[in-house]
């Protein structure tokens, strides 16, 4: 296999004192979902803003494309086109569903906006209902359409998500999942997923890590993690009710 | 509250109840603050002791205005308006077309303001459009421009700043001193004060890069209350309190606003009147302020401008778009500050005289309100909230047959501050978010469409 596209090694984040991530180590290839599951507290979103530089890891590397990111301030890495959508999706509330859209597309001054715009029109039909609508104002489900649409925007090599599925019907959801699984089929986007709903996360993955108290624990392909009875035992069971 | 349309005798009855209970309430609260701020007064008497005068009959008038006050509202004003919110709750919403003066507003508003001085000439003459392009025209114009100004900061950065008026004075002492010292002209001057106060905009930036919120507003308090102290106490360059005077007026195209043979009147051949340069001087401010709204509405369509707006919204949202937040606030700090320094050399222009006293936190505190007050990020609704507030203030002065009411030693102007908080409670009771509450968006495919401020709380942008 070619070099990582993403490549945390023996990561170390910590906030004061406490130690949120215990040596961590993720890969993320060319053209991969990848998920990381766990549960609440584990250090799921830590890591997150860790590949953004926000806390900065006190010890270990992160390289994307080869070049060593781990001190880089989160402004420049999102110019080496990692795109996110943050957890809580952190939406423009004043601003317009276009006018978001246009935020995520300032790294190359609007040069393809009127392209870019329509192809996540047509990922997400709803927001192009809802263009002139203030972002604030849209429902849950939409806002994390506007997040990941807004990401895409940069035309990014790497889109992190923490946590679509927060908070959204089951059915909305499905949605945002298969639009992922489209964008990784169609565009050859890669996806470093992080969620709670372990279940539909690994379905969609080709492989996934389990993150124990910043620490992980189990890795595999989506399907043999899914099969896993340690992993079925604590994320699934009683989750898929 | 629905039904009071069909209030029937025995809820009247009920209503007056209440309402009198509320009036006696009202009373007792009005009794209990008042009753040391009204009811008595320490003086001094002639053998300079200090003795209270109790002024009974003054509380009881505050108490009984209060107690009227609540009764009318809770027992006529409030049905009233229940009735009126029922009615147009009913009501169909109807789509309303803007009507022809509020599309064009400001083109309508720009038009008048042009026209203003001529207008006033034709009214009052020469001698008699003084007081009306002075302290009304320029005096507002200046807060219109400040407000804009701070506006960038405030408004589309959302950067709470205290310490505006030290743009300000930077500005104004720029010209004053750079002038009085080294005799160069205003309009050499004019972008060397707003280059300086944009410079003073990144120092205040620096150190608060990180803060946000109430924080921030601290640190640029302190700012302004630095720059104003040092204003002060520099007396071998700024002269302290005795300020700066005999600051050498603005020319037009080199012809000078005097008595001397080539001067403007001489020129033009018109009789001698310091009308002229009030009049040259209210263009120059409504070209100033004209220029900064221009610049504020074509920067929210530059990426930077987007990046501001954005960064009000959400900085970490904004960072993880790759928006370089630290340059991105530097920006937004120094282009108020410039147009602020515009103002201030401005100011010093027109005033002649400069002194620490002009530059007082009280300033930025009305500049903020107008902001606040007009909406933040609206350029119309700051005009408006600094028509109304600053030539309100004006107009109070003009109010000379209320001493025969209160009698000869009622100065209205005093009360001006008490009216401004008053006006202030009102506003925001009623327009919460300021005279002007919808924000244009920037970003359209094929129609653009206002978009109400109304769907959103305050505070969440």
């Amino acid at each position: 296999m070619t070099a990582p596209l993403l490549n945390v090694r023996g990561v170390e984040t910590y906030y004061g004192n406490i130690r949120a991530l215990n040596g961590v180590d993720v890969e993320v290839h060319r053209g991969e979902i990848v998920s990381l599951i766990g549960a609440n507290g584990a250090g799921k979103s830590t890591l997150m803003m860790t590949i953004f530089g926000k806390p900065q890891a006190r010890t270990g590397s992160i390289n994307f494309e080869g070049q060593d990111i781990t001190r880089l301030p989160t402004h420049e890495i999102a110019r080496l086109r990692i795109a996110q959508s943050p957890e809580g999706r952190r939406i423009f509330p004043r601003m317009t569903v276009l006018e978001n859209l246009q935020m995520g597309a300032s790294l190359d001054d609007l040069k393809h906006f009127k392209e870019d715009v329509e192809k996540v029109f047509t990922l997400f039909p709803r927001l192009k209902e809802r263009q002139a609508q203030r972002g604030g104002t849209l429902s849950g489900g939409e806002q994390q359409m506007l997040s990941i649409g807004r990401a895409l925007m940069a035309r990014p090599k790497l889109l992190l998500l923490d946590e679509p599925s927060l908070g959204l019907a089951p059915l909305i959801v499905k949605g945002i999942f298969d639009a992922i699984k489209k964008l990784n089929k169609q565009e050859g986007l890669t996806v470093f997923l992080v969620e709670q709903n372990a279940f539909g996360a690994l379905k969609l993955s080709d492989r996934g890590y389990v993150l124990v108290n910043g620490r992980v624990t189990m890795s595999g392909t989506g399907k043999d993690l899914l099969a896993n009875p340690e992993v079925r035992a604590a994320y699934l069971e009683g989750g898929r009710h | 509250m629905a039904n009071v349309a069909s209030t029937t005798a025995s809820a009247g009855s009920e209503l007056t109840a209440r309402a009198l209970r509320e009036a006696v309430f009202s009373g007792l609260i009005t009794l209990g603050l008042f009753v040391l701020f009204v009811g008595l007064k320490s003086d001094q008497n002639i053998r300079n002791e200090l003795i209270l005068n109790q002024r009974w009959s003054l509380l009881a008038i505050f108490v009984v205005v209060a107690m009227v006050g609540r009764f009318l509202m809770v027992a006529y004003a409030q049905p009233w308006l229940a009735q009126r919110k029922a009615v147009k709750a009913a009501a169909p919403e109807v789509a309303k077309e803007e009507s022809f003066f509020s599309r064009n507003f400001s083109k309508i508003a720009i038009l008048a303001l042009v026209l203003y001085p001529p207008v006033i000439i034709a009214l009052f003459g020469v001698q008699g459009s003084l007081k009306w392009v002075d302290n009304f025209g320029v005096q507002i114009l200046i807060y219109v421009m400040l407000a804009w100004g701070l506006n960038i900061v405030v408004g589309l950065a959302g950067l709470l700043d205290l310490g505006y008026v030290a743009f300000y004075a930077v500005g104004a002492y720029s010209y004053a001193l750079l002038s009085s010292y080294f005799g160069l002209s205003f309009w050499v001057l004019l972008p060397v004060a707003g280059l300086l106060a944009a410079c003073w905009g990144v120092v205040l930036g620096f150190p608060v890069l990180r803060l946000r919120g109430d924080y921030l507003a601290i640190v640029t308090l302190a700012f302004g209350e630095i720059i104003r102290l040092v204003l002060i106490n520099w007396t071998e360059v700024t002269k302290g309190t005795f300020g700066v005077s005999g600051i050498a007026k603005a020319t037009l195209f080199g012809i000078k606003f005097d008595a001397s043979k080539d001067g403007f009147a001489a020129l033009m051949g018109l009789p001698l009147s310091s009308a002229y340069y009030k009049i040259f001087l209210f263009y120059l401010i409504l070209g100033l302020a004209l220029l900064t709204a221009f610049v504020t509405i074509r920067l929210r369509r530059m990426p930077v401008g987007r990046a501001w707006e954005a960064l009000r919204e959400d900085e970490i949202a904004c960072r993880s778009l790759g928006i370089n937040t630290t340059t991105t606030k530097l920006t937004a700090f120094a282009t108020g500050a410039m147009f602020g320094g515009f103002a201030g050399s401005f100011f010093a222009v027109r005033q002649g005289f400069v002194s620490p006293e002009s530059f007082v936190f009280l300033e930025s505190a009305v500049i903020l309100a107008i902001v606040v007050l007009g909406g933040m990020g609206s350029l119309t609704g700051i005009f408006v909230a600094a028509v109304v507030m600053i030539g309100g203030t004006e107009i109070l002065r003009e109010l000379t047959f209320l001493k025969m009411i209160f009698g000869p030693n009622f100065t209205p102007e005093l009360y001006r501050m008490l009216i401004f908080g008053l006006a202030m409670v009102v506003v925001m009771v009623w327009k919460p978010r300021g005279f002007v509450g919808s924000r244009e968006p920037t970003a359209f495919l094929r129609e653009r469409k206002a978009v109400s401020g109304s769907f959103t709380k305050e505070g969440h942008g």
